[in-house]
């Protein structure tokens, strides 16, 4: 038994700094923030997500092409391919050089990539003669490459080829024709090297000198630099990134930004009410998901009353968070279901707390996580919803590009100009990317269960 | 549990109306109609086969009508491919689709809970990353490219092999379905294990978990039983109008891989303004739709004993 | 402070490894389940449907592997408008004429024929039968053609049967069909009337609305004639044994049938995949799995790569700038739209941009395979020779602008269709106007339906558009913008250009009728009706071991009838 004296139940004095509150107290949003700057990966994706913007934005002031513009005589250059070019004189229609020496498959003139001209000499027993090119040699498989034309007679004994003329090396072939018009084993070749060629009226006329009285037949300019390469119609690549992006952003971070955004509120909204409400209101979301997709897009296409030419970014927008956001809305319902019977919210309600505050202080955080996830996979998926729209007609109107058009062309060139898909692709990824890891940062940094960790 | 059910069954037969109701003055207000074609025809011929098709009555009778053949289950005979009933269209065509949807979503399903599941575990980690990053590849890349590209490969891999082991296209054995029902769920697949991640992560921070672990429960059983249960909801959530997404959107799928599937029907009908096909499949799709939710919202009851179904 | 949070989250080795150990086991039932559930599958698609794998070549079998672009809707001679009926329908049913290996008129179910003034006379072959073995008779070519001009049947290529007397006032609801100048004077006698004279009239019947139908068969078939392969009679090459829609179609080798040793050499011939996606066709032939598929620019060099014999054809059809000619549109002034034409050039469109070899820059609306009274038509009458000026071209905008009475001229609608290369041509002529006339059009880019209706409202000021042959005569483009003519929505009249049409259209003299089509292409010209952009072509590739496959300019886009196997060609 421990002594007790009176002076035990004496008060204690106010003591001085028994307790100190070692660092300041935060909210909620302040040690988000701080968490998100800590997360490096998120940082990274940040300074991604802004370079993108300034891309878009200050880009074009910087690289001041016009994207519209095209080159048909770079079209389809990956970027890097040597631009020099010849002044050869402008192209006048030819028809056979009359007494051309030599004998056999010969060129009329040298080869260059705005004409080629052969002669040649009947084969013996042809009943006409078909042209053909290829990019490797004849070989013993006869494999003489693509038909370019076909003489069903033997009066015509000349041929001017001036398709697709990239400067290189082409095999052409003169093969003889039998009586039915039938290709026979009988066949000469020729070994042609092309190099570029442009005419002065040409080169005035896209700037790339500025007069004509210095530059004569034979001297070598150099055409127009495209540092990205250029696409199927010869314009520039770096120009219609810059143009693009614009589109893909403003549909691609708008639309699903917009219909989240909408979801969650009708979600949580349908969610927290519940009984009669919430079943009314996700009804109506069945219904909205379940209507077809590709006519609505038509419909509201025709709706908005777009003229042709019209970029029409903006019904494709509205199209878009109009018939998207049921997904997150369900997503959301489902989450505050299960928060709703949590026992903080019990508790906050004790505490006299009314709906808004309920929601907008604990629901809401607490959805974040599975909400910014759909968010960070919706933009891709806009921007790939447009792309396929764009593919059957119902995108953005040309010339207006977007990365997903871009990309859609890209495809049919894979494997000849795989430049033409891989810039807009890698756009695309590094957009997709950023956000995947910004959002990744955001679950993390705002996620209240989260906090006061690591 | 039976009322709540009845009832959802009752509401989804409104909205399947609703769904039909809007489909139907929305199509008819698109310009142009079945009968519009490259050779024009005479106004008499024009006029016989409007009368033929009864597209030459007011749209609110030619609704009704299409109201009471609905009641009956009768949609008509297709436009385009004409002599061929709307229901046998889809009779046909849609267990093919279906097919291929649901081996899609077991891949999805069953790659997104794994990879997703394997991603928390082994949270910012090697395997963390690399199953992170070719998710990123899963959804950067669209599905056009990603069919091309596979048929692509599965020609290449058939040639070094030196005869066909997996066909290039067609449809016809299970060896048919295989590729291209990857190539549909992969981007399901990636969305399931982010979202199958992020679930994770939550729970394994909660407390019920850490309760479980601090009075001795055996990590096996905590993970089979608290998490993976828990985690598992928002993508069961998904996972139903997901089901319906990808029967219905596989479009591309059956384009490249010549499957005669029902999306690709549906496509080329609004293409070609086959205005009874259309109304069929959207009907069909909408009420198959809407069956998936109930089913869902009641498998999600089941599952999560905090969430009562009735308020 | 311990992290509480993060107990578990910490590479807790215990944990992990157990946690692992069950995923494990999951992924193993996972995967146990997924495989069962697939054999399941597989036993089930086993039962149903048809297997589709097959090779392109069955050397043993006599019996080859294709793809079609898309689904016939049906086979009802009398009512297709599609490319996809045309090609099976060629194989398994003939007319009265036909077509040889080399694109000739020949001799079909009738033997000969003999065309007059006011008629026609043919008489048919007794060998010539069905596939239920009764002989075709003249009588199923009167029932035919009479279902064709019945308004009831609707037929949307009635039209080619207007040069039979009655036919389009019959067709006009006018008078009934019985009126029809058409009769059977007995089983192997066949009597036309014309309306007007129409020298041109073997090639008509040629076509495929020509083909004859036997009514008792028809009419037991209770409305559903051309739905299905049990619906319908063949008397061609080739017999339709199995059609799964939206999947295969086999085609068997007809014994009865009494061209035997000119055509139908392989004993089947199955179509066993239908896509419109070249891609796929491309990987099913590298595949081995279809006999042909043709070739885009983009696929050359692979195939050059592949050492395969690559072959061109010409498809028939001509693609032109189609101009809106009604009064309250820019284009209708005349000087506008030669500013236009002088400010083009289709060489730099096909050659640089197009980039298919198969392609002919367009020079008229008259394609280069026509043939004219002795030699091709092109030939004959050679189109004028177009030079590019575009400074002239300024000059004439603006005289357009000073009679229009603009101070400048407001943006222009093109209507383009969604095809790649609608869509490409329509972005090349959209940045060349602009840049050679300071002119801005915008580009509308309509679904085919949409185009359609759009054209025959009027609503556009130019638009892309083609046209591919139906006969091989040179009259199916000829009468193409005659202010009657439907097809003619840009709705362009001239009085001039009717008379020369009624001429070509009715003149017996084959060299004056082909100096109208002369003066009808000068016309076309000067008047800058329209602006020709190319004429189309395919580059395509074949099995070598399948001989005499054609492609065709008008017809079939693709003809097996003279194919056989010759394994040795390996």
């Amino acid at each position: 038994m421990s002594e007790l004296s009176a002076s035990s139940f004496a008060p204690i004095e106010a003591h001085q700094q028994t307790q100190v509150i070692s660092r300041p107290s935060l909210s909620y949003w302040q040690d988000a923030w701080i968490r998100l700057k800590a997360n490096k990966r998120a940082l990274v994706s940040l300074y991604i997500v802004i370079g993108l913007l300034l891309f878009t934005i200050a880009g074009p002031l910087v690289w001041q092409v016009d994207p519209a513009i095209q080159d048909i005589e770079q079209i389809s250059q990956p970027p890097g391919t040597d631009r020099g070019a010849t002044i050869v004189p402008d192209y006048e229609p030819w028809f056979g050089t009359q007494g051309l020496p030599g004998s056999g498959l010969r060129l009329a003139e040298p080869a260059n990539s705005q004409t080629v001209r052969m002669q040649w000499d009947a084969l013996p027993g042809a009943n006409g003669h078909r042209v053909y090119r290829n990019l490797f040699p004849v070989g013993s498989e006869l494999a003489y490459g693509i038909p370019l034309a076909e003489f069903l007679n033997n009066d015509t004994l000349y041929f001017e080829d001036r398709l697709d003329l990239q400067p290189g090396r082409f095999y052409y072939s003169v093969v003889a024709l039998d009586a039915r018009g039938q290709i026979t084993d009988q066949y000469q070749s020729l070994t042609v090297d092309l190099e570029r060629v442009t005419t002065l009226q040409e080169a005035l006329e896209r700037g790339l000198i500025d007069t004509a009285d210095n530059i004569q037949i034979g001297d070598e300019i150099e055409l127009a630099w495209h540092p990205l390469g250029t696409d199927y119609l010869g314009r520039d690549l770096l120009a219609r990134l810059m143009a693009g992006a614009r589109v893909s952003l403003f549909i691609g971070i708008g639309a699903p930004f917009l219909f989240v955004l909408f979801g969650v509120v009708y979600g949580s909204a349908a969610g927290f009410m519940g009984g009669r409400a919430d079943q009314l209101m996700m009804r109506f979301a069945d219904f909205v998901v379940a209507l077809p997709f590709l006519l609505f897009m038509i419909l509201f296409k025709i709706a908005f009353g777009i003229g042709p030419g019209e970029s029409g970014v903006f019904p494709m927008l509205v199209a878009m968070v109009v018939l998207l956001w049921p997904a997150t809305a369900r997503l959301v319902r489902g989450q505050i279901l299960q928060i709703r019977e949590q026992g903080y919210i019990s508790a906050s309600q004790l505490l006299g707390a009314n709906t808004s505050y309920l929601i907008m202080r604990h629901m809401i955080p607490n959805t974040l996580g599975v909400v910014l996830v759909t968010v960070t996979f919706a933009i891709p998926s806009a921007i790939f919803t447009e792309a396929f729209l764009s593919f059957i007609g119902m995108g953005v109107a040309p010339p207006t590009p977007s990365w997903g058009s871009m990309s859609n062309e890209g495809i049919k060139t894979m494997l000849t100009t795989p430049h033409e898909l891989f810039f807009p692709a890698l756009f695309i990824s590094f957009t997709v990317l950023a956000f995947n890891l910004l959002g990744d940062g955001l679950r993390d940094a705002l996620d209240a269960r989260m906090r006061n960790v690591e | 549990m039976l009322s709540y059910v009845l009832k959802r069954l009752a509401q989804g037969i409104l909205t399947v109306w609703f769904i039909a109701t809007a489909t139907f003055f929305a199509m008819h207000n698109v310009p142009g109609d079945p009968l519009t074609n490259d050779r024009a025809m005479t106004d008499i011929t024009r006029a016989n086969l409007e009368a033929k098709y009864g597209l030459d009555q007011p749209i609110t009778t030619q609704y009704l009508i299409f109201l009471r053949n609905l009641s009956r289950g009768d949609f008509g005979i297709s436009f385009v491919q004409e002599n061929r009933e709307v229901n046998d269209i889809i009779r046909e065509h849609f267990p093919v689709s279906a097919m291929l949807g649901v081996l899609a979503v077991i891949f999805a399903a069953t790659g997104g809970v794994l990879f997703g599941a394997l991603t928390a575990l082994y949270r910012n980690r090697f395997p963390d990353y690399l199953i992170m990053f070719l998710v990123i590849m899963g959804i950067s890349v669209p599905s056009f490219v990603v069919a091309a590209l596979s048929q692509l490969s599965l020609v290449t891999f058939n040639n070094l092999i030196g005869f066909t082991v997996l066909p290039v296209a067609g449809w016809g054995t299970i060896l048919h379905m295989l590729v291209p029902a990857l190539v549909l769920g992969l981007s399901t697949m990636a969305y399931l294990t982010r979202l199958m991640r992020s679930s994770m992560l939550e729970v394994t921070s909660s407390d019920y978990v850490r309760t479980a672990k601090s009075k001795g429960v055996p990590a096996t059983r905590i993970f089979t039983r608290h998490q993976l249960r828990n985690a598992i909801l928002p993508v069961v959530t998904v996972l139903g109008p997901a089901i319906a997404a990808i029967t219905t959107g596989g479009f591309v799928v059956e384009l490249v891989f010549a499957i005669p599937g029902l999306g690709r029907y549906f496509v080329e009908a609004v293409q070609q303004l086959d205005y009874t096909v259309i109304m069929g499949t959207t009907v069909f799709y909408g009420a198959f739709l809407v069956f998936m939710v109930i089913i869902v919202d009641v498998v999600y009851g089941l599952i999560d004993p905090r969430v009562r179904l009735e308020t | 402070m311990s992290d509480t949070g993060s107990v578990v989250i910490e590479a807790d080795q215990g944990f992990t490894h157990s946690a692992g150990i069950q995923l494990a086991k999951f992924a193993g039932i996972a995967i146990a389940g997924l495989a069962a559930f697939i054999y399941l599958l597989w036993i089930i698609a086993g039962e149903a449907g048809s297997t589709t794998s097959g090779n392109a070549i069955d050397v043993e079998n006599n019996s080859i592997t294709i793809a079609l672009r898309e689904e016939p809707p049906q086979l009802d001679a009398n009512r297709a408008t599609d490319a996809s009926s045309l090609v099976v329908l060629a194989h398994v049913m003939e007319g009265l004429l036909g077509y040889d290996i080399d694109a000739q008129l020949v001799p079909g179910v009738a033997e000969r024929y003999e065309i007059r003034a006011d008629g026609a006379t043919f008489w048919l072959r007794e060998d010539s039968f069905w596939s239920d073995g009764v002989p075709v008779t003249a009588k199923d070519f009167v029932f035919s053609w009479k279902r064709v001009v019945d308004p009831e049947t609707a037929s949307q290529y009635a039209f080619i049967l207007y040069p039979i007397k009655n036919a389009e006032a019959i067709n006009s609801g006018e008078l009934p069909v019985e009126t029809l100048g058409v009769r059977a004077v007995s089983d192997r006698v066949l009597e036309v009337d014309f309306e007007r004279p129409t020298p041109y009239f073997d090639k008509l019947v040629a076509y495929l609305t020509y083909f004859p139908v036997r009514e008792d068969f028809f009419n037991s078939t209770e409305g559903r004639y051309g739905a299905d392969a049990d619906m319908l009679l063949y008397n061609g090459a080739y017999l339709l044994t199995e059609w799964v829609h939206g999947s295969t179609m086999r085609w068997v080798k007809n014994p009865s049938y009494w061209n035997r040793e000119n055509k139908g050499f392989l004993d089947e011939i199955r179509t066993a995949y239908i896509t419109q996606d070249i891609n796929a066709k491309l990987n099913l032939f590298k595949d081995g799995q279809i006999v042909d598929t043709h070739l885009l620019s983009p696929m050359l060099p692979t195939a050059m790569e592949q050492r395969w014999p690559i072959d061109r054809s010409m498809d028939g059809s001509v693609f032109y700038l189609e101009f809106n000619h009604r009064d309250d549109r820019i284009t209708r002034n005349k000087n506008f739209r030669r500013a236009l034409q002088l400010a083009q050039d289709s060489n730099e469109l096909v050659y640089k941009v197009l980039k298919e070899p198969s392609y002919l820059p367009g020079v008229s609306l008259f394609p280069a395979w026509l043939s004219g009274v002795s030699e091709s038509f092109q030939k004959e009458y050679p189109p004028v020779r177009h030079q590019m000026n575009v400074e002239k071209a300024r000059e004439h905008l603006e005289l357009a602008r000073q009679e229009l009475g603009l101070d400048e001229f407001p943006p222009l609608m093109m209507l383009a269709g969604d095809t790649p290369i609608s869509l490409l041509s329509a972005e090349y002529y959209q940045q060349l106007f602009r840049k050679n006339l300071g002119l801005e059009f915008r580009i509308d880019v309509q679904i085919f339906k949409q185009r359609l209706e759009k054209m025959r409202q009027g609503e556009f000021d130019i638009v892309l558009s083609g046209w591919g042959p139906d006969y091989n005569d040179v009259l199916t483009y000829g009468d193409l913008f005659s202010s009657w003519n439907l097809q003619n929505r840009g709705r362009y009249d001239s009085p001039e250009m009717d008379s020369w049409i009624r001429i070509a259209q009715s003149e017996l003299d084959p060299q004056k009728r082909m100096d109208a089509f002369g003066e009808i292409q000068r016309l076309l010209y000067e008047d800058v009706v329209i602006l020709p952009m190319y004429e189309r072509g395919f580059s395509f590739v074949v099995d070598s071991r399948l001989q005499n496959f054609r492609r065709r300019s008008v017809g079939p886009e693709v003809d097996y009838n003279y194919a056989y196997i010759d394994s040795s060609s390996d």
